[in-house]
């Protein structure tokens, strides 16, 4: 899809390169404050925290030197929303920095890109230059005395755990890529020990857009808990994938028919680490509310075997955890047997309900959100999809 | 160990680690065992810990790489798209298995978790070239641009080598 066929009410509305700077300036950080907490905007990246309080906490914090953190790795499977905002629209996300920046104090933002994302960092910077020149970065930034601030691009190197905030910052140290405990919480000890905010690229996409356009504009869309509008990320079994804007609230099934997908059997929602909600529940709406998601949506049809696809989730689970805590580290491997075991035939019920109870557990015990998601898959799929995974195999039902 | 590298950033700052491991590997395709000893001791750090964040990561790597790098996705929509089948294609085609290097150093196969591109799944990353929507009678097809061009290149190398002689 081209730029210029995009549409969408917020996100891939009209907006002009550096009016979103130019608005925030002319405010106070209070007012921008206010602003953004009576939009309700939450975090993009799925946790959905407000992002207002996460600003609020580290403007109020006491320190000389803050950061602001894009977090752009992107890694959750079936998602690239991320990837076509920073290629196609890099002035809403790197004027949302700036705005951030002026908010919360901070002289430094970093973006961190994922390794896959290699091939856009001569673009981005060279996009971060032309900012430079129009003064959008840099001293003063366009004559407010005193605003400097800069932005760095800093390369992930394909560990998905590093897309938790705290494993990023410890990431960007350059250790380990392993989930710090919380608290103390980033918006204090963040990145070097300095408040922190970390912010998923299209939160900050739609800060600018809040900014120019105020909030009864930006609270039109969505509904009442999740305002505003969603990159989704379509792919699977459909005629049309590719990233779509709609408000929160939309419903599944309208989502299924606005990409031309056909026989659909089940909606995985929100990735690996989300639910996978059968066709019985397609008019369940895509909201933080009920199906919440960071904006992957992979669609699956009839002839898709769904348990093939649970083991793939698991494999990358048990690839992708960090290894520090045993829930996560232990469980997942379990998790993936019982799988095998599910293929082969070879299982008891009782031992089944065994495995959904550690995934029960690891919800709770796990350290970071790999470790507390990734059983959502192995639950939700054996659970909506018992009669094809139980009934189709010849195992030892029942037993 | 190209010293330009290490001379870019402050020394003894650990925060950099990650930074200068990208750019060593980014010179040679890997990270040869000097160069980490080298790196520890400019960052003041033991070997131990600069070993550790080098394996921890999947970019990293600590033998070297094929002249082509082709990374096959096995995300969620790659996998049900079968993209298990394009793997096994190209490990007949190649001989090797994934996360192997082809005896002439042509090339490696990986497998990557997810390359974000699931709207034009499944995928396979060849050196910076992306090849969407691919299918298992493609594979030969795909694979003989990059033979092509490495018995190209020699032959002008080659060339090149005679003339050199001659004159």
């Amino acid at each position: 899809m081209e730029k210029n066929k995009r549409k969408g009410a917020v996100l891939f509305s009209e907006y002009k390169r550096g009016d979103g700077i130019k608005n925030a300036i002319k405010k106070s950080r209070e007012d921008i404050l206010f602003e953004i907490r009576e939009s309700k905007l939450k975090g993009r990246g799925g946790a959905g925290f407000p992002t207002a309080t996460k600003w609020m906490m580290v403007a109020a914090a006491n320190s000389e030197e803050k950061y602001i953190i894009c977090n752009a790795d992107e890694g959750e499977p079936g998602t690239f929303k991320d990837r076509v905002l920073l290629l196609e629209y890099p002035e809403l996300v790197f004027d949302g920095m700036v705005i951030a920046a002026f908010v919360i104090g901070a002289k430094k933002g970093i973006i961190y890109l994922r390794g896959e994302y290699e091939y856009m960092k001569k673009s981005l910077e060279d996009y971060l230059d032309t900012m430079k020149k129009d003064n959008l970065l840099g001293n003063d930034i366009l004559g407010k005395k005193g605003f400097n601030f800069e932005i760095a691009i800093r390369m992930g190197s394909g560990a998905y755990v590093c897309g938790e905030e705290t494993a990023l910052i410890e990431s960007l140290e350059g250790n380990r890529g392993e989930a710090r405990n919380r608290p103390p919480f980033p918006v204090t000890t963040g990145y070097l020990g300095h408040p922190t905010t970390v912010n998923n690229v299209e939160t900050l996409a739609t800060i600018p857009h809040i900014v120019t356009k105020g909030v009864e504009w930006f609270k039109k869309h969505g509904t009442d808990k999740s305002t505003g509008s969603k990159l989704f990320s379509v792919s699977g079994d459909c005629e049309k994938p590719g990233v779509y804007e709609l408000p929160w609230g939309t419903k599944i099934s309208e989502l299924l028919d606005l990409v031309g997908a056909k026989n659909t059997k089940a909606v995985q929602v929100g990735g690996a680490s989300g639910t996978c909600i059968p066709k019985s529940q397609f008019e369940r709406t895509l909201a933080y509310e009920d199906a919440a998601t960071g904006g992957s949506i992979i669609i699956f049809n009839e002839n898709r075997d769904m348990l093939h696809v649970l083991k793939n989730y698991m494999e990358f689970f048990v690839e992708e955890s960090c290894g520090q805590c045993t829930p996560c580290r232990i469980g997942n491997v379990k998790l993936l047997e019982g799988v095998k075991m599910i293929e082969k035939g070879d299982y008891t019920f009782s031992y089944i309900n065994q495995l959904k109870n550690l995934g029960r557990s690891m919800q709770v015990a796990s350290k970071c959100g790999l470790g507390q998601s990734s059983p959502n898959s192995f639950i939700s799929i054996l659970e909506n999809f018992k009669e094809e995974i139980f009934n189709g195999n010849g195992g030892h039902n029942g037993k | 160990m190209k010293k330009e590298i290490l001379e870019r950033y402050p020394p003894k700052d650990r925060s950099n680690l990650i930074a200068l491991l990208q750019e060593v590997q980014e010179v040679y395709g890997y990270l040869p065992k000097d160069d980490l000893r080298a790196i520890a001791e400019y960052l003041n750090l033991p070997l131990s810990s600069v070993y550790d964040v080098a394996t921890f990561y999947n970019q990293f790597r600590l033998t070297p790489l094929g002249k082509n790098v082709i990374r096959v996705c096995r995300g969620a929509v790659c996998h049900v798209k079968n993209s298990a089948n394009l793997l096994i294609a190209l490990e007949n085609e190649l001989g090797i298995k994934a996360g192997q290097t082809t005896r002439d150093k042509n090339f490696t196969l990986e497998t990557v978790a997810c390359i974000g591109a699931c709207d034009i799944a499944p995928v396979i990353n060849i050196n910076e070239e992306y090849y969407g929507r691919a299918v298992n009678k493609e594979i030969p097809k795909i694979l003989a641009k990059y033979m092509q061009e490495e018995i190209s290149k020699n032959k002008i190398k080659k060339f090149n080598g005679i003339e050199n002689q001659t004159a």
